[in-house]
């Protein structure tokens, strides 16, 4: 459908309207349960900038967000390198589908806790023990999003490329990836999500720096002002990562996928 | 030359093709016309190499044929010169030339302001005559088409027919086209060849010996009665007692 331009853009600036909105009720919801509790239990959305504030100033969040940033982006990273891949081949062929399903599922019900539990005794305190149990806890999601990927190819496209003699790597490339590619996007999406939350969970209990160790360090000093700061950064930070990166990515991969211009 | 020989084919416990030999001459179109289910587009796809038959013999000597489908079967995720390049691209034609022939054959068939569109952003006519071009830019001198234009409506169907017409008798291509529709078997074929319900033999062939363009509504429906008088076709199209499956 084709719309003249100040319509749009009205329309463009009612949906940015419509969730400011939604971003305003929520901080007054804030300030309301934070007057209500008194702000030692809830403090406000003042004191939470505030907080956030002196963290910048004082180097500790930037430092904390880089640390929490590369561990959750390692696991994630080789969660979907891994994952895609044998989600990919898993999809396939059925007997390697069947014997992987079953180790899919298990990863997929172990609580990432549990993980933490484990990555913390096989590997020590540190890094290494987050960015594990962030893999751990992503792989599963990018393997089933693959997996359905590759075992929904289009059978009658297939034969299409048959009738084209469409040499093996070509047909991997233009017939199958596409595909698959549009199945993957969303489950990395979610998977990036899951990978962020991981990692801070995890510094909670593993690590020196990062969002998570600030979390706790908050929780010891009962600054619950601090606390909610690093819980905005987080929030912040996974938004950022989806709209600035992935989605865009996601647009220009697949610019089939956006409405149609209209091709009556 | 396309000769099937003696074809018969087995799906599980229940035959769909029994016996049928068939031959499509050089620039000759063939009409294969038939209730649903009596295995034509098995007999096509056999044709095309696409499956192994039980029984009887294909020999295609023909440089190049190629297949155009019912539903079009375009990349959803390319644009449209791209589709139509496919079969060039995959017999390693550089980009720059087969964009260059892709256009030219985009333009022959009206498609000249569309070279950016994704497929699902043309019209299912316009999506047809891709699926089309496509398989005329490996430059095809046979063309096994399954019922291209059953998805169409009235008025895109005869202008689509129309256009196929003009681009077999240009480029001498030869057709071997499966429809369920006797007029427009009629109406694009040299001869009609009509199939029974499963398992599908040959229970009838008609040429038509009018020239293309002069074959008008009157005509289709006159010749079509006609073949509706020979027995064996009745049985075929109008007493169907079985259950028809798709």
């Amino acid at each position: 459908m084709k719309r003249s331009l100040p319509a749009r853009g009205v329309e463009t600036l009612l949906g940015w309207g419509g969730s400011l909105t939604g971003v305003l009720l929520f901080v007054a919801l804030w300030e309301w349960g934070s007057l209500a509790y008194g702000s030692f239990l809830l403090p406000g959305p003042r004191d939470a900038l505030a907080a956030l504030a002196r963290l910048w100033q004082e180097g500790e969040a930037a430092a904390a967000v880089w640390a929490t940033t590369w561990r959750a982006m390692l696991g994630f990273a080789a969660a979907a390198l891994v994952g895609t891949a044998l989600g990919i081949l898993a999809g396939l062929s059925r007997t390697l589908g069947r014997a992987l399903e079953p180790m899919s599922t298990v990863l997929l019900g172990i609580p990432p806790i549990a993980w933490i539990v484990l990555a913390i005794l096989w590997f020590g305190s540190g890094s290494l023990a987050t960015v594990y149990t962030v893999m751990a806890t992503t792989l599963p999601v990018s393997f089933a999003g693959a997996q359905m990927g590759a075992l929904t190819l289009d059978r009658r496209l297939r034969e299409m490329a048959d009738v084209f003699r469409v040499p093996p790597l070509m047909r991997l490339v233009d017939i199958h990836l596409p595909h698959i590619v549009s199945y993957v996007f969303p489950a990395l999406v979610t998977a990036l999500g899951v990978a962020w939350k991981v990692a801070v969970m995890a510094e909670l209990f593993a690590t020196e720096d990062g969002i998570g160790a600030g979390l706790a360090i908050a929780r010891v000093n009962l600054d619950t002002a601090a606390a909610m700061a690093w819980i905005v950064l987080v929030v912040a930070l996974l938004l950022a990562a989806e709209h600035g990166l992935l989605r865009p990515l996601q647009r220009r991969m697949e610019p089939w996928r956006q409405a149609g211009r209209g091709g009556h | 030359m396309l000769s099937l020989e003696g074809i018969g084919h087995v799906f599980g416990m229940e035959r769909v093709i029994d016996r049928v030999s068939l031959r499509v001459a050089p620039g000759e179109s063939v009409c294969l016309v038939g209730p649903s289910g009596c295995g034509k587009t098995t007999l096509l796809r056999i044709a095309a190499g696409l499956v192994e038959p039980t029984e009887g013999r294909v020999n295609d000597g023909f440089r190049r044929s190629a297949m155009v489908f019912q539903e079009g079967r375009l990349l959803p995720w390319r644009r449209l010169l791209d589709n139509i390049a496919l079969g060039l691209k995959a017999m390693g034609v550089p980009r720059r030339e087969r964009l260059v022939r892709a256009r030219a054959l985009a333009a022959e068939l009206g498609l000249a302001d569309r070279h950016d569109h994704f497929p699902h952003e043309l019209s299912g006519g316009m999506q047809q005559r891709v699926a089309l071009a496509r398989a005329l830019a490996v430059e095809a001198d046979c063309l096994l088409l399954d019922e291209p234009f059953s998805a169409l409506d009235v008025g895109m169907r005869s202008e689509a027919q129309a256009l196929l017409l003009d681009l077999l008798a240009r480029r001498g291509i030869a057709a071997l086209m499966v429809t369920h529709d006797l007029t427009e078997a009629l109406r694009l074929g040299h001869r009609v060849v009509v199939l029974s319900p499963a398992p599908g033999r040959i229970v009838h062939e008609e040429r038509v010996t009018r020239p293309f363009a002069e074959r008008d509504t009157a005509f289709l429906f006159e010749a079509a009665g006609a073949l509706l008088r020979h027995p064996a076709v009745a049985e075929s199209f109008l007493f169907q007692s079985r259950e028809v499956t798709a």
